[in-house]
């Protein structure tokens, strides 16, 4: 074997070009064979098509919450009382574990006031958002805990009347899912 | 495998003629008849034995279940119910599937704990060890699973819990969840092929137990004196002496699991998962299968901020971490001395992890306030320490008592001071 001098093979020789090409294309093949059984696991087009619900808020009266089922998830539509309200507004925002409104309506960056977090001016008795704590995905309890918000049974999370997180596991401000007032009785959600 | 060379003769023509052929008598023979095992094995060393015979139960109890299951949410709590109402023996055929799982765990936490004990992991045996750890995580993952499919109340919320755990990964953690989950929460696509897959990986898992058995006939078994088979007087023949062990040992563990099946089969598992899983409402108290309850409660251990990883990254990091850390283990021990045996502090510390492993356990059950999360952060801490500070230091300091120079002379000096022991009337 040592009578074969390598040296007299070119550096890169065309046989080097074509074992990586080909290995280059029998990897692209792969991935490319590997990607629908892995594109086949994200949500169907049936689960995404459920993306859009109407809710008639109309029978709500003030101190009363509905709870309805988007994307899988509960949906909370608090009409807040004067007070609730009122014990928000008051608490400053630098006493919040999370400053950000965490509302899909606002841009990304908007603090948690109040008013950021409820559905805006002339609306602001209305809290709509998705009734799961964002520690790992119970559902919180209705007016329960330290703050008269929500409560999380499961790690012991502390929601305020704003749905901001004050005490407890949880990272975040419950989210505020896309939402509209289509009239004045009816939001859509999603 | 038998020291390179097989002793096995066939004895009839057909044998012979298969022997030229596919001698699979052959590895019969010389894997499970004439292998020489250590003659100091005790009953420590028979639950592997045990496990087989659980993953056999299992994936048969499995297969006849599934023929009367249907994954679907609208039909799953119902079926199951059927099978407990009216399929012929299904009450016995679901209890036993459902017991056997906390079974195939108690096994393995036995089989774990000896590895720990006896150094079985240090080399040659590192890769031995670490397809064991592989076997383990597959098994958690099929148990998980297998748990969600009664799609009962504690089925639901513990799948949104553990799915959860990904969400907590930063940038591409939700678009993992959803991958999981096939949607935006937990629901007919999650049921659907969490029950393909738990279908699928107890067959994965024999796969790996087959390696995991050739690696072990490769390096033959440790034994509980840690020194490696030297000469023939060390080992005896698997047959008949390990078989009838490990099959005295099934005998005994089967009786215990029977008594289970038939006494208090729902001991083990949680009354909320007779309720329909409703997504709308979430139990009281989340808890997992109790072989999951000590990463349980280190995943709640971590209610504090490090820095940039919040408190929900950060316990999820413990949880898998503390996993991890088996793998490690083969490297993060520094002694050279295997067993426990000869090695007086490494034992005491052993102990503590032990009853730290149980303590963690019980804060698992318990609500996540009060006095219990600090406990759970010292559990956690011993539990961290035990891999990280303990093995790597005590290995350098700690001085072993004198190892016998064999297997042999071990076995000899044990039953001299037993005849000692025994006999002092008749001396006298």
């Amino acid at each position: 074997m040592s009578d074969i001098d390598s040296t007299h093979i070119p550096e890169h020789s065309r046989r080097d070009f074509l074992y990586v090409a080909t290995g280059m294309a029998g990897a692209f093949g792969a991935a490319a064979v590997a990607w629908p059984f892995i594109d086949q696991m994200r949500p169907d087009a049936s689960t995404r098509a459920l993306a859009s619900i109407q809710v008639d808020v109309s029978a709500v009266e003030p101190g009363m919450s509905l709870t309805v089922k988007w994307r899988g998830h509960p949906v909370f539509v608090r009409n807040r009382t004067e007070q609730e309200m009122q014990a928000a507004q008051e608490t400053p925002l630098d006493q919040l574990k999370d400053p950000v409104a965490r509302n899909e309506n606002l841009p990304a960056d908007t603090p948690a006031t109040d008013l950021a977090r409820s559905a805006g001016e002339g609306k602001e008795n209305w809290l709509v958002m998705i009734g799961v704590c964002t520690h790992l995905g119970c559902v919180p309890l209705g007016q329960q805990g330290d703050f008269g918000g929500w409560f999380c049974p499961c790690h012991g999370s502390h929601y305020d009347t704003a749905g901001r997180i004050r005490k407890g596991p949880a990272p975040e401000n419950m989210a505020i899912p896309t939402f509209e007032f289509v009239s004045d009785t009816v939001i859509q959600i999603g | 495998m038998s020291g390179g060379h097989s002793t096995y003769t066939p004895k009839t023509g057909f044998g012979r003629w298969m022997d030229a052929r596919l001698p699979l008598p052959r590895l019969i023979y010389d894997s499970f008849v004439a292998y020489p095992v250590p003659r100091n094995l005790n009953y420590a060393y028979t639950f592997g034995g045990i496990l087989t015979l659980m993953l056999v139960a299992q994936i048969l109890t499995g297969v006849v279940l599934a023929m009367h299951y249907a994954a679907n949410t609208e039909l799953a709590f119902g079926s199951v119910e059927k099978i407990m109402r009216d399929v012929n023996s299904g009450w016995l055929l679901r209890y036993l599937h459902a017991n056997g799982a906390s079974f195939f765990f108690v096994a393995v936490y036995v089989h774990m704990f000896r590895g720990l004990y006896y150094g079985s992991y240090k080399a040659p045996r590192e890769l031995l060890w670490i397809l064991g750890c592989i076997i383990y995580l597959l098994m958690m993952a099929t148990a998980f699973m297998g748990y969600v499919l009664p799609w009962g109340q504690m089925s639901f919320w513990g799948a949104t819990v553990i799915t959860g755990f990904f969400s907590a990964i930063p940038l591409v953690g939700d678009w993992i969840q959803q991958l999981l989950l096939g949607g935006f929460a937990v629901d007919n696509p999650t049921l659907n092929r969490f029950f393909s897959l738990h279908y699928l990986l107890p067959f994965m898992i024999a796969g790996v137990v087959v390696l995991h058995v050739w690696a072990l006939h490769v390096t033959g078994q440790t034994n509980p004196t840690g020194i490696e088979v030297k000469q023939k007087t060390d080992t005896v023949a698997f047959t008949p002496y390990a078989t009838v062990k490990d099959g005295f040992a099934m005998v005994v563990f089967l009786f215990v699991f029977a008594y289970f099946v038939f006494y208090m089969p729902n001991y083990l598992g949680h009354p909320d998962n007779y309720i329909e899983a409703d997504p709308l409402k979430t139990p009281a108290h989340i808890v997992p299968e109790w072989y999951f309850l000590p990463f349980y409660a280190m995943l709640r251990a971590i209610t504090f901020n490090v820095g940039p990883i919040d408190s929900k990254l950060g316990g999820v990091l413990v949880m898998f971490g503390s996993i991890i850390l088996l793998f490690l283990t083969p490297w993060l021990d520094t002694s050279k001395v295997r067993s426990a045996v000869y090695r007086p502090w490494y034992r005491l510390f052993f102990w503590l992890f032990v009853a730290d492993a149980i303590l963690l356990g019980w804060l698992g059950s318990r609500p996540a306030e009060g006095v219990y999360v600090a406990l759970a952060q010292l559990g956690t801490l011993y539990y961290y320490a035990f891999f990280l500070v303990i093995m790597p230091v005590l290995g350098l300091i700690e001085t072993p008592r004198r190892l016998p120079n064999s297997i042999t002379e071990a076995v000899l000096e044990k039953n001299k001071a037993g005849s000692l022991e025994t006999q002092p009337a008749s001396q006298r």
